[in-house]
């Protein structure tokens, strides 16, 4: 980044000499740290459960729409591409170009949040659930027919919900984040060249929340 | 040049003109959050005690009507006689209520808030906004934790620990709103957490003043930096371990459902990775707190501060791989076992050198026995104790006889009473001054030190003794057991004792409460201590410093050679001082 | 009242009290050290007038003499600690001669099936239970259930001879604990677990659950009864010639 911004980043007053990463960013990456211990949680878990499994775990892509899921992962890339112009915009001095690519940003994350819910509620409708398979429906049948291994159904309801229902959540606040950033800074031209912190920090979020996508996509759709 | 006029020039002397509730309700004030932070924990502090004096009736007198106890219901004591889903809850929510909402709080919420910025040089906290956010997310935490035990069913009864299937299965239990309600508390509690450790973390790293190099930093900042840090890592594996919890009630999951899949031990093996951490950050800001307060106590320097830096760290480490400890006989693979023993061993060593450079400290110095140096010592005293005692736990094949019974609860209560407690006595009391521009009181102090050493030791000691006769723990009834039969007198002893402990802890809180109003008023620096918050007026203004002061040695310069008196303040200038490589403001 | 740990009725009870006992006096030794030089230098130490504390940072030959001869103890205790926790609960700890015995534990009682003349415990599953008729689950079909022994809260042992408890819960996580024996072993519903142990003196003692599994926790009890070899052929005798038995607790 620039002398500049680093100099407009720093506390106003003499420290002694620290990271030399301003605190918004500093905070950041602290934060996204306590992230990966979460989300770590939560996928090892289902490495746990589904190692230990009473039995075969369901193939991939009988229960799960990869075509719809890979366009969604691309979405979710695109927008983390987006984002590393806005902020390239701004720390060249493009607040307009900035405010454009910080624009498409939120719509791929937008447009990712409502085709998982998309997916959610096709899945439900299936017979799809937390708890495993609802009695009676579509998938329910697959399973009777040995399609669907019906001893570890349960188990992987619950991871992925859980797993992708919380990653869905955290690109929601991810989402919502940059909308409040991008009416009550960017649209006002309150980010200038030297002072872009926001983009800079929301990216770092956004791209962390792409990456543990990445990882999700692969392990719960795709093994 | 005089402290006072030091001060004068360079505390913060802008006119304060913001409204009450930007000043002491929702304020970003790191001083006033500690503060909030202070009245909140020991609030919960005192809810423990309430359900602990509960725990102890029925233990020492069981099935008898116990006095007041008919104010509580029916469903939970009829005719004033404790029933035993009721004698769960009360050891569940008196675990649950003393870990997180009282020690966590009053050790990092207060002291992490009040100190950081004070001891480091700063005008406050990086974030100031989420720190307040940090504050109220722990209070809504609270009230969902205190509603939990107000529904119809009761509150969540699984023990502190919430092993499943018993905590996931309401019908097996007979917790259900509370049990859903202790998950989210705790999930609120986490956010509440990792919102503080974000602040304490970066504040330490980019915020110290000039001259406050990382190994000039007190121990006590040290220990809340790796405190915080742990916080960060562990807290967030018991959010997701809880969340899944909720879920397993909620929405059905089989995350713990053997006959789905699901494995018990696996809830086991995410809150012990929590777990563990989690015991040492109920400990290490109590052992920076105890460096400070003995090292002035002494007039001395610490012994060895880099060796404590260095434990500290130890600790914190080797924290992360001795989880499976509590597992021992857990039906965990046994090769685990081997594993665990050997770093639950290990990890011994750096408590004993912490012990040992705090003795060095006490050596040949000129030790004057304020309340805050008698809590201290009291500390190492008693958590030498308790990690003694946890010698025997690490031993599997000896932790095979002791594992659940009071021989663990004998080791929990040294470490976290016994050490921590006392450390947060002694705390409470050390910067009483700097908080609300008064004293405590000096003597009342030093009574209801006594007196809880007393009462504290008759209580908790015994507990050991009744461990290894066997005695398991959570149980309602001991008598039930014919060889529990001859130690229930031992029992009966330890209630009595543990009566007279609490009601002694009246004198505390009249102290604090009394003091606060009435105390004598503090000067700029009472104990004659070198740290900067005592360069500072007492009560501290908002905002510190207008510019951060200077630093030019480390915080334990105590009868120092060549200076008359026998402190040296962190930021007095000798002749012989050089002034720091100045990183200008603005220039990261 | 007691002052010690129970009395000894197992052959492991002897090598985990002599290890309780020795960690006993190395933090002993331990604890006077420290609590003995806190009081001689509170008292040595105390401010006087005149007085000046010494100036020091600390030594680094203390540092290395007090890490070291606790790191070596440590290190000392759990390789002598490991060679018995092998020994009792090792992958290949159970002795090839043990009697087995199931042990199956629900809220809030314990459920022991003896193995009878034939000497091998039969086939159980969690969808054959049934609370009154067949507690424990236990298959009709194969044939080593037919003479098993279903008991309530009794568990019977011969002395000198290994028995092995197949643990298994219904329910929650139960731990079956002994403390004469000195041993205790977590009922993790899902997991099939084993402890094995060799009592010595006949006697009766007691079994209770060490694990919080609910409101009825308190009282999980069991009596165990530990006949000579002779007694025990007796009671295992006079059990099977009835019907498959209730018990009484």
């Amino acid at each position: 980044m620039s002398q500049a911004m680093a100099d407009a980043m720093s506390p106003p007053f003499p420290a002694e000499r620290g990271l030399d990463v301003y605190n918004k960013k500093l905070g950041m990456w602290i934060f996204l740290a306590s992230e990966v211990m979460f989300f770590g949680a939560l996928i090892g878990s289902y490495v746990i459960l589904r190692f230990g499994a009473p039995g075969e775990w369901a193939r991939p892509g009988v229960v799960l729409n990869i075509k719809i899921t890979a366009f969604n992962t691309f979405l979710l890339i695109c927008s983390s591409v987006s984002m590393v112009k806005a902020y390239a915009s701004i720390a060249d001095g493009d607040p307009k170009k900035m405010k454009f690519w910080l624009l498409m940003t939120i719509l791929g994350g937008a447009c990712f949040v409502g085709i998982q819910v998309f997916e959610y509620i096709h899945l439900v409708e299936r017979g799809f659930l937390p708890s495993g398979v609802r009695e009676g429906s579509e998938l329910a049948e697959l399973v009777t027919a040995g399609t669907l291994p019906g001893a570890t159904m349960g188990l992987y309801g619950s991871t992925f919900f859980t797993m992708t229902g919380f990653h869905g959540f955290h690109v929601t606040c991810g989402v919502l984040s940059m909308l409040y950033l991008y009416l009550t800074k960017a649209l006002p031209g309150k980010f200038t060249t030297t002072d872009y912190a926001g983009i800079e920090v929301v990216g770092l979020y956004w791209h962390f929340v792409d990456l543990v996508w990445i990882i999700l996509f692969t392990i719960v759709y795709l093994v | 040049m005089s402290t006072v006029a030091a001060a004068a020039h360079t505390a913060h002397a802008h006119h304060d003109d913001r409204s009450f509730i930007r000043k002491y309700i929702f304020s970003t004030d790191h001083k006033i959050i500690g503060i909030q932070f202070l009245f909140l924990s020991l609030f919960f502090l005192l809810v423990g005690g309430i359900l602990a004096m509960q725990i102890r009736w029925q233990l020492g007198f069981p099935g008898k009507p116990m006095p007041g106890g008919t104010l509580l219901p029916e469903t939970m004591a009829p005719g004033g006689v404790i029933l035993p889903e009721y004698y769960i809850q009360l050891v569940t929510m008196h675990g649950t209520f003393m870990v997180f909402f009282a020690i966590m709080l009053l050790l990092v919420g207060v002291y992490a808030n009040f100190l950081i910025p004070l001891k480091i040089g700063a005008h406050d906290m990086a974030f100031p906004r989420i720190n307040m956010a940090s504050f109220w997310s722990a209070v809504a935490s609270g009230i969902v934790m205190l509603a939990s035990m107000y529904v119809p069913d009761g509150a969540a009864r699984a023990g502190w620990t919430m092993y499943v299937p018993l905590s996931a299965r309401e019908d097996l239990s007979g917790a259900a709103l509370g049990q859903q309600l202790w998950s989210v508390s705790i999930i609120l509690f986490g956010l509440s957490s990792v919102l503080g450790s974000l602040n304490y973390i970066t504040t330490v790293i980019n915020n110290r003043a000039p001259g406050m190099t990382w190994f000039r930093m007190p121990l006590s900042i040290w220990a809340l930096f790796i405190t915080a840090i742990l916080g960060l890592l562990a807290v967030p594996v018991l959010a997701g371990a809880a969340i899944m919890l909720l879920f397993e009630q909620v929405l059905g999951t089989h995350f713990f459902d053997p006959a789905s899949g699901g494995q018990a031990l696996l809830w086991q093996h995410l809150f012990w990775f929590f777990g563990h951490p989690e015991v040492y950050i109920l400990i290490l800001p109590a052992m920076g707190m105890v460096s400070d307060m003995i090292a002035n106590g002494s007039r001395k320097p610490i012994f060895g501060y880099h060796s404590m830096v260095f434990a500290i760290c130890g600790i914190a480490f080797l924290g992360w791989i001795v989880w499976g400890h509590h597992m021992f006989v857990s039906g965990m693979n046994p090769t685990l076992g081997s594993s665990f023993m050997v770093s639950t061993l290990l990890i011994a060593v750096p408590s004993a050198i912490k012990v040992f450079n705090w003795m060095g400290t006490m050596w040949r110095g000129n030790l004057r026995f304020h309340v805050p140096m008698l809590n201290a010592i009291g500390f190492v005293a008693m958590f030498t104790i308790g990690g003694l005692s946890g010698i025997f736990m690490a031993a599997t094949p000896v932790d095979m006889f002791i594992h659940d019974t009071y021989f663990i609860v004998a080791h929990i209560h040294y470490v976290l009473f016994g050490g921590s407690l006392f450390a947060i006595f002694g705390a409470i009391a050390y910067w009483f001054p700097k908080m609300f521009g008064r004293m405590m009181s000096e003597r009342w102090g030093k009574v209801h030190f006594w007196l809880t050493m007393v009462f504290y030791n008759c209580t908790f000691f015994p507990m050991h003794i009744i461990g290894m006769a066997g005695h398991m723990r959570r149980l309602y009834d001991p008598t039930i057991y014919d060889f529990l039969k001859p130690v229930q007198p031992m029992n009966e002893f330890i209630s009595w004792s543990a009566f007279a402990l609490f009601a002694s802890q009246a004198i505390f809180f009249v102290n604090f409460w009394w003091s606060m109003f009435k105390g004598e008023k503090a000067p700029l620096n009472p104990w004659e201590d070198n740290g900067l918050e005592w360069t500072l007026p007492s009560p501290a203004p908002h905002g510190n410093w207008e510019t951060p002061p200077t630093v030019y040695r480390g915080p334990y310069e105590f009868s120092a050679p060549g200076v008359s008196e026998d402190y040296l303040p962190q930021t007095k200038k000798l002749p012989t001082d050089r002034e720091p490589a100045l990183t200008p403001a603005g220039g990261h | 009242m007691n002052w010690w740990l129970p009395p000894q009725a197992s052959t492991f009870a002897p090598s985990i009290d002599l290890g309780f006992l020795v960690i006993l006096i190395i933090t002993g030794i331990t604890f006077v050290l420290v609590e003995v030089g806190l009081i001689v230098f509170v008292i040595r130490y105390r401010q006087r007038p005149g007085q000046k504390a010494h100036y020091t940072h600390g030594s680094t030959p203390a540092e290395v003499i007090w890490t070291a001869i606790p790191a070596v103890t440590m290190v000392i205790l759990g390789i002598v600690s490991n060679g018995l926790w092998v020994k009792i609960k090792g992958r290949n700890s159970v002795p090839a001669n043990a009697y087995t015995i199931g042990v199956h534990a629900k809220q809030f009682e314990w459920w022991i099936t003896y193995p009878g003349p034939d000497g091998k415990l039969g086939r159980t599953s969690t969808s054959l239970i049934q609370k009154t008729t067949n507690p424990t689950g236990l298959d009709p079909d194969d044939p080593a259930s037919k003479d098993d022994i279903v008991v309530r809260n009794q568990l019977h042992v011969p002395a000198g001879r290994p028995v092995v408890v197949y643990l298994s819960s219904e329910d929650v996580i139960h731990s079956f604990y002994v403390p004469q024996f000195r041993v205790r072993q977590d009922v993790v519903p899902g997991l099939e677990i084993k402890a094995w142990f060799e009592a010595t003196v006949p006697g009766q003692y007691e079994l209770g659950c060490s694990m919080l599994c609910g409101m009825g926790h308190y009282k999980m009890r069991a009596q165990v009864f530990v006949h000579t070899q002779a007694d025990f052929d007796a009671w295992v005798a006079q059990r099977a010639s009835q019907a498959k038995g209730e018990g009484t607790s």
